[in-house]
């Protein structure tokens, strides 16, 4: 009992910060609206239309979508680091609640507010030229939360064995960023050369993006967009799947690693 | 048959080949103010971090409120308040969501919540600023929310690790006004560690640990007075052959700190006209004083109490603070 208060409580805290940290939430909305509009402004006349009827914008927009949610997370998760270089780790450390209940209550504000940092893009869709029904928010809610859970338990695994923010700051820029660019964010998967191909099949990422992909400019199994993982065309399902097992192992090691003691 | 909050036995705390806390055993009887002083690296703050279920003690047991801290965590955890030499708050937050996350945590009821943190904001004088985010705060308006968030959920022993580092003295004689205050009416044990030797003073006992082993532990009068002798202080002419001919003479320890020396002696006041009398070497000034704790201190550690502290921690804390400004 105690310890569900405790997640609730961490989760609260998250919520609770977001909404005051208006420079964050601005930045949250203005940052993927820069990506799509300079990527997509630039490069939307030399790549014109991709195949399926849909052009490069547009390819990008649930990308761009998948990408604030990877951000987001894996930001709050790392965020951890930051709260041990300012002292209110201890706070939390110290309080009657189980180590557990610290991280999943993490877990799960990291994943709540990157949920809503990706949502707040389908406001652009009128202006992109893709069709959202309701049923595509529903879909893209669960979905979006399962993505973001398993980068922010990554963020909270790595953020409980870097103790200083030098290294954060290391992290963020070796592993966030190849991620993302190598999660099919911006270009197709197929006829990529070898070793990319394989980099971004191993990216669970990808998994992620081509799930949110799918779900906003419709799924078929001839699209281009697919992830063809050992001569087979994965399904929405297969990507779903991928995902969830990444994210569960994540939370399980995030939680193991965050509860360890010295 | 006394009322122990805390017992210590035989504690040990090793991180790799370093013994931090060797072998060390006291025990704190409810209510009173402790302090635990000792030089930088002495072990002072692992101690601490094991009673507060921060770190696994390698050997020795250790509990609080009846509670064992390495197996009954959350509730020793549950008796404990805090207050940490570095900040601990959130400072994205305001001071009344600090107050109202760590009474959520500690599982305050929402009927009696509100009140209990308008009351002790007011305490703190707060209650004004209570919507301000905290990163707004000035050193000494963090610490005193830090310490109404610690009494928020009545612990039975609070944790004060150098409560006052950095503050200026007005803001220290409040910090305590509410302590001793708190101790009075609820019985609150104080545990506390400081640099500061009238903080010291306050203790009722005082425990002084050295290379993780406890050198002394009694109250400061005793401490004092097991020290048996008065204190000199002189200056002279040529303070290096004054050292060799009081050393001689006397047979007693004279520490030359460049600009003046001390020595201890016993019967200081019967003493002091004979020496200058009979001594050779011209005398500028001389003075007489009773042993202090700080005297304890040098004489058991061979260091002084703030050598390290004082000078080094504010400014320590000060680059700490700037790089962080410089970071965000």
């Amino acid at each position: 009992m105690n310890n569900l208060l405790g997640v609730y409580t961490i989760w609260y805290r998250d919520i609770l910060r977001f909404w005051h940290d208006k420079a964050r939430m601005l930045s949250a909305i203005l940052f993927p609206i820069m990506f799509l509009f300079i990527f997509g402004s630039g490069l939307r006349g030399s790549i014109g239309v991709m195949g399926g009827g849909i052009d490069f914008v547009q390819f990008m927009y649930p990308g761009i979508m998948g990408m604030s949610v990877l951000m987001g997370s894996f930001m709050s998760g790392v965020s951890i680091v930051w709260d041990r270089e300012f002292g209110f780790l201890k706070e939390v450390l110290v309080a009657p609640i189980s180590r557990i209940s610290v991280a999943l209550g993490r877990t799960l504000g990291a994943a709540t507010v990157a949920t809503i940092q990706g949502i707040i893009i389908l406001v652009l869709a009128p202006i992109i030229g893709v069709s959202i029904s309701i049923w595509t928010v529903l879909a893209l809610l669960p979905l979006m939360f399962l993505l973001a859970a398993s980068m922010g338990s990554m963020g909270i695994l790595l953020a409980s064995r870097i103790k200083s923010t030098e290294a954060f700051q290391a992290i963020m820029q070796m592993l966030m960023f190849p991620m993302i660019f190598l999660s099919g964010v911006f270009f197709p998967m197929q006829d990529l050369p070898g070793w990319m191909s394989v980099i971004v099949k191993i990216n669970p990422a990808s998994y992620g993006i081509a799930t949110i992909r799918e779900v906003v400019l419709g799924a078929s199994p001839d699209s281009p967009f697919n992830i063809i993982l050992f001569g087979h065309i994965m399904t929405i399902r297969d990507n779903i799947a991928v995902l969830a097992v990444f994210g569960f192992i994540m939370i399980i090691l995030a939680m193991w690693s965050f509860g360890r003691q010295d | 048959m006394t009322d122990y909050i805390i017992k210590v036995e035989n504690l040990v705390k090793k991180f790799g080949e370093l013994v931090a806390v060797d072998h060390i055993s006291f025990n704190v009887v409810q209510g009173e103010i402790f302090g635990f002083l000792g030089p930088n690296g002495a072990g002072k703050t692992t101690t601490i971090n094991i009673l507060c279920t921060l770190a696994r003690p390698t050997a020795g047991r250790a509990t609080l409120n009846g509670f064992d801290v390495v197996r009954q965590q959350n509730q020793v955890r549950q008796s404990i308040g805090l207050v940490f030499q570095d900040p601990s708050l959130d400072d994205r937050l305001t001071g009344l969501h600090n107050l109202r996350f760590h009474a959520m945590v500690y599982n305050i009821p929402v009927s009696v919540r509100e009140e209990r943190i308008k009351h002790l904001l007011e305490m703190v004088e707060l209650w004004d600023k209570r919507n301000k985010f905290v990163n707004t705060y000035s050193g000494g308006m963090k610490r005193r929310l830090e310490l109404a968030r610690g009494l928020l959920h009545y612990p039975k022993v609070l944790f004060l690790d150098e409560p006052t580092l950095g503050l200026d003295p007005q803001t220290r004689n409040h910090i305590w006004e509410y302590v001793l205050e708190l101790r009075k009416r609820e019985g609150t044990t104080v545990f506390m560690t400081t640099h500061y030797m009238d903080e010291a003073e306050k203790a009722d006992r005082i425990a002084i640990v050295d290379y993780g082993k406890l050198v002394a532990m009694d109250t400061p009068g005793r401490l004092k007075q097991s020290i048996g002798k008065d204190i000199i202080s002189l200056k002279t002419e040529d303070d290096e052959k004054a050292a060799e001919e009081i050393t001689r003479r006397y047979q007693t320890e004279v520490r030359n700190d460049k600009d003046h020396l001390t020595f201890s002696i016993a019967n200081g006041e019967e003493f002091l006209p004979v020496f200058i009398k009979e001594f050779g070497i011209k005398i500028s000034s001389i003075s007489l004083r009773r042993p202090t704790l700080e005297d304890v201190f040098l004489k058991l550690t061979g260091r002084e109490i703030r050598e390290e502290g004082e000078a080094g921690d504010t400014l320590r804390a000060h680059f700490r603070e700037h790089g962080r400004h410089m970071r965000r």
